[in-house]
């Protein structure tokens, strides 16, 4: 296919590491934002092929894995009313709440179905009228033009029996947490490509110059992740921190103006809180007043959950990249894909999954003790 | 989840005010959603994220940057029986 195969090619990857293993005279920590990013990583094993001085840490660009605890019991709780059809990407069916999964919901009788995509649940909802169409939205500034799209169209076309459950986070205040946290290790950021296509740069050319950290715009096949940590190298090496678009074919400087008019007339900013992490300021979009009538938190009055994470897991450290999941003694035993503790388990986007998917039980630990 | 994939759009046409693709993935095709492509059309590449265009590929850009990588690829061929790297530049 053009566009994904000629970004696997084997020779320019070598020519690549070649350069990346050249420009490295120090060692660096790099931090890929994106969970696309970190499943390919894993799985084409690009971090052991460049060389060891250049370490990759894993973000928290897994919203799958960053939706809070309580937000899937509230899913749960919506998802188990008999008028209820409530739909989903497929990845948040399997992410256990405190009762279980939304899997197991569905074997014992709820209406839950999987979608593609929101427009989806709205024809679902559109052909039965005398039953609530629920959509669990969540998602990073990459699916809400989406997301906002289906609340626009039920809104637009009177479909009163359409609502969503939101939990939209954002990506520029979780790095800007990463790198106000004390004990912060990030040198670097490979920045989110397809996020950026809808956001364009300007946010990271903010955080850039006011942390003094290079951020690349990068994409998701092996080829552009290895261009996007050579670059990321080289500014380190050179003592610079401006924002670069490794990923030009997809990512314009100023992002898609159509799409974020759209989902800044359905959503306002608010602060939200992160699994594993905790709340984060500004840091989400809710729907706007003016849209409440589909805003499925107030229709079925669930906002008073309240929920408590496993002691055991450190995925908050995973996801500010303090730690590796090798680092977690619950890793591989307790904690896995068929019973994760918590958030970098629960998606295979997630570094934990993504680890235990690709078979590095007995990973090194990342973090030297001193 | 932000997966986007790469795909060529092969129909256009109108529904329920939406402007719709019929666009071509590898070995399947499926309806997407133009509306926040508006510039887009037949033979157009466009990236997919859960049945929405989100960007229009940069065809020049893409071409030009690969051209790069490419020759990239080309010389590190031709230089692999060396033991030592060239410095980069």
């Amino acid at each position: 296919m053009k566009y994904l195969d000629e970004y696997r090619d084997g020779t320019v990857a070598a020519a690549l590491v070649e350069r990346i293993a050249a420009a490295a005279t120090r060692p660096w920590v790099l931090m890929e934002v994106c969970g696309g990013q970190t499943h390919s990583i894993v799985r084409y094993g690009l971090d052991r092929m460049i060389p060891p001085t250049v370490e990759l840490v894993h973000g928290p660009g897994c919203p799958v894995c960053v939706t809070p605890l309580e937000m899937i019991d509230r899913a749960h709780a919506i998802a188990s009313r008999p008028e209820v059809i409530f739909t989903s990407f497929g990845d948040m069916l399997r992410v256990p709440g405190s009762r279980g999964d939304l899997l197991g919901l569905k074997s014992r009788g709820a209406d839950v179905r999987v979608v593609y995509s929101p427009l989806d649940a709205l024809r679902i909802a559109r052909a039965n009228p005398t039953r609530q169409v629920v959509f669990f939205g969540i998602g990073f500034e990459t699916t809400a033009p989406a997301n906002a799209m289906a609340v626009h169209q039920a809104k637009r076309l009177g479909l009163t029996n359409f609502s969503m459950l939101v939990s939209h986070v954002l990506v520029p205040p979780a790095i800007a947490a990463i790198l106000g946290a004390p004990g912060n290790r990030v040198q670097a950021f490979l920045g989110p490509g397809h996020v950026c296509a809808v956001m364009g740069l300007r946010e990271y050319e903010a955080l850039s110059a006011s942390y003094r950290v290079p951020i690349v715009i990068t994409g998701f096949e092996p080829i552009d992740l290895l261009e996007g940590i050579l670059m990321a190298v080289t500014q380190l090496e050179h003592g610079q921190a401006t924002v670069e678009n490794q990923y030009v074919r997809a990512v314009s400087p100023d992002g898609n103006r159509v799409a974020r008019d759209l989902v800044f007339e359905v959503f306002e900013v608010v602060d939200r809180k992160w699994r594993g992490v905790g709340s984060i300021p500004q840091s989400g979009y809710k729907l706007r007043d003016a849209y409440r009538e589909h805003d499925a938190e107030q229709r079925f009055e669930v906002g008073a959950i309240a929920t408590q994470e496993s002691p055991a897991c450190i995925s908050g450290l995973i996801l500010r990249g303090m730690k590796k999941p090798g680092d977690c003694p619950a890793f591989g035993r307790e904690c896995s894909p068929q019973h994760p503790l918590g958030a970098t388990m629960v998606s295979a986007e997630g570094a934990c999954a993504a680890y235990y998917q690709y078979g590095r039980y007995r990973e090194a630990a990342a973090v030297e003790t001193p | 989840m932000c997966l986007g994939i790469p795909g060529e759009i092969t129909a256009v046409r109108e529904d329920d005010g939406l402007r719709v693709g019929r666009v071509r993935f590898a070995g399947i095709s499926r309806d997407v959603c133009l509306d926040y492509v508006p510039d887009a059309a037949v033979g157009d590449y466009v990236i997919v994220h859960v049945g929405f265009a989100i960007s229009r590929i940069d065809r020049e850009e893409a071409e030009r940057s690969y051209r790069i990588l490419e020759q990239l690829g080309q010389t590190a061929e031709l230089t692999a029986d060396r033991d030592e790297p060239e410095p980069s530049p």
